[in-house]
């Protein structure tokens, strides 16, 4: 009997679930009757950033340019295009930014590899900090006999 | 040099607070063109539906320097730049043509009809479709275009007297010699 209740609230979380699913912006009009075409429309759409909403793809955005660049893509891999020549398609017309992916080219090299060095360096860094302690972590110079004089002096003078 | 790894952090920091002063002043809405020196691409567009002004064309550009200013009826900032594209074409140091992006066309005609209209001819897109071959992405945008037919600017945003005098002016002139 337990297992048929949980079995109906694993149910209960179905829908749950699928309401959490990112909604696209793509209307039903758009999509493809080829179902494969269709997904790699989709694919190619999610590189390709809405020049109008800048931090959504094409696919999430509900601006106007952004049906425009959609319906595009569709048209350019209906025509026959890869999906790297139908991306190449629309970076001709808009530039790098226009991807939402920067590319790995030599104006970008620090874009990408920055984070990683400067991560590297800061790792560097705790590690000599850590070995600097554990060296001046061990005993002192012993006393010279002139310093032992001293100390005697000054404990005589302490005590009662 | 017992200071450098004390001082290191500091002066990594101090160029990176550089890096992003400088960045700060940009606005990441303003796209470069990635059609600079590039010839204009290849299209056709008829006039606008009632309008005297004849469409647009790739081989209208040859032989001399060109503006090509994207406006639309529905585009509020395409209204307050309206009196400095007139200016600018009233110089004639260069041919003034227009794109009229997404609009129908009584509305266009009304619009000019009502400010003017400074164009020698006007492409009609009414799908957008030549504007995506042009990089457009908003309006209004103005292209300057020299003499071979390649495009050698690009201003996003409407054109304000500063960007007349200090940038397009200068650039037409220097263009036409």
């Amino acid at each position: 009997m337990s297992k048929l209740r949980s079995l109906v609230f694993a149910l209960y979380l179905v829908p749950l679930v699928l309401h959490c699913l990112p909604a696209a912006a793509v209307q039903p009009d758009e999509v493809l009757a080829d179902p494969q075409l269709e997904a790699r429309a989709r694919v190619v759409s999610k590189d390709l950033r809405c020049l109008v909403c800048q931090n959504q793809s094409i696919d999430d955005s509900k601006a106007a340019l952004a049906r425009d660049l959609r319906i595009l893509v569709r048209e350019r891999l209906q025509a026959g295009d890869s999906n790297a020549a139908a991306l190449q398609f629309i970076v001709a017309r808009y530039g790098d930014y226009v991807l939402l992916d920067p590319p790995f080219k030599i104006s970008t090299y620090a874009l990408w590899l920055g984070p990683g060095l400067f991560a590297f360096a800061g790792l560097i860094a705790v590690l000599l900090f850590f070995r600097n302690r554990r060296t001046l972590a061990t005993t002192p110079a012993p006393l010279s006999a002139e310093e032992k004089r001293q100390l005697d002096d000054l404990l005589k003078q302490d005590a009662p | 040099m017992k200071r450098l790894p004390y001082l290191l952090p500091g002066a990594v920091f101090a160029v990176l607070v550089g890096y992003f002063a400088v960045g700060l002043t940009k606005d990441p809405r303003l796209i470069p063109s990635a059609l600079i020196d590039q010839p204009v691409p290849t299209f056709t567009l008829p006039a606008i539906d009632g309008i005297a002004s004849k469409g647009l064309a790739a081989a209208d550009f040859k032989g001399k320097v060109s503006v090509v200013n994207v406006f639309a009826s529905w585009c509020l900032p395409c209204r307050v730049e309206h009196p400095l594209i007139e200016r600018l074409a009233a110089m004639k140091i260069a041919t003034v043509y227009g794109l009229n992006y997404k609009d129908a066309p009584v509305d266009a005609r009304q619009w000019l009809s009502k400010l003017g209209n400074p164009y020698a001819a006007i492409g009609a897109d009414r799908s957008g479709r030549v504007g995506i071959d042009w990089g457009v992405y908003g309006v209004p945008e103005t292209f300057v275009v020299d003499a071979d037919g390649r495009i050698r600017h690009k201003h996003v945003g409407p054109v304000t007297l500063k960007v007349l005098d200090n940038t397009l002016i200068p650039l037409i002139k220097s263009l036409s010699k």
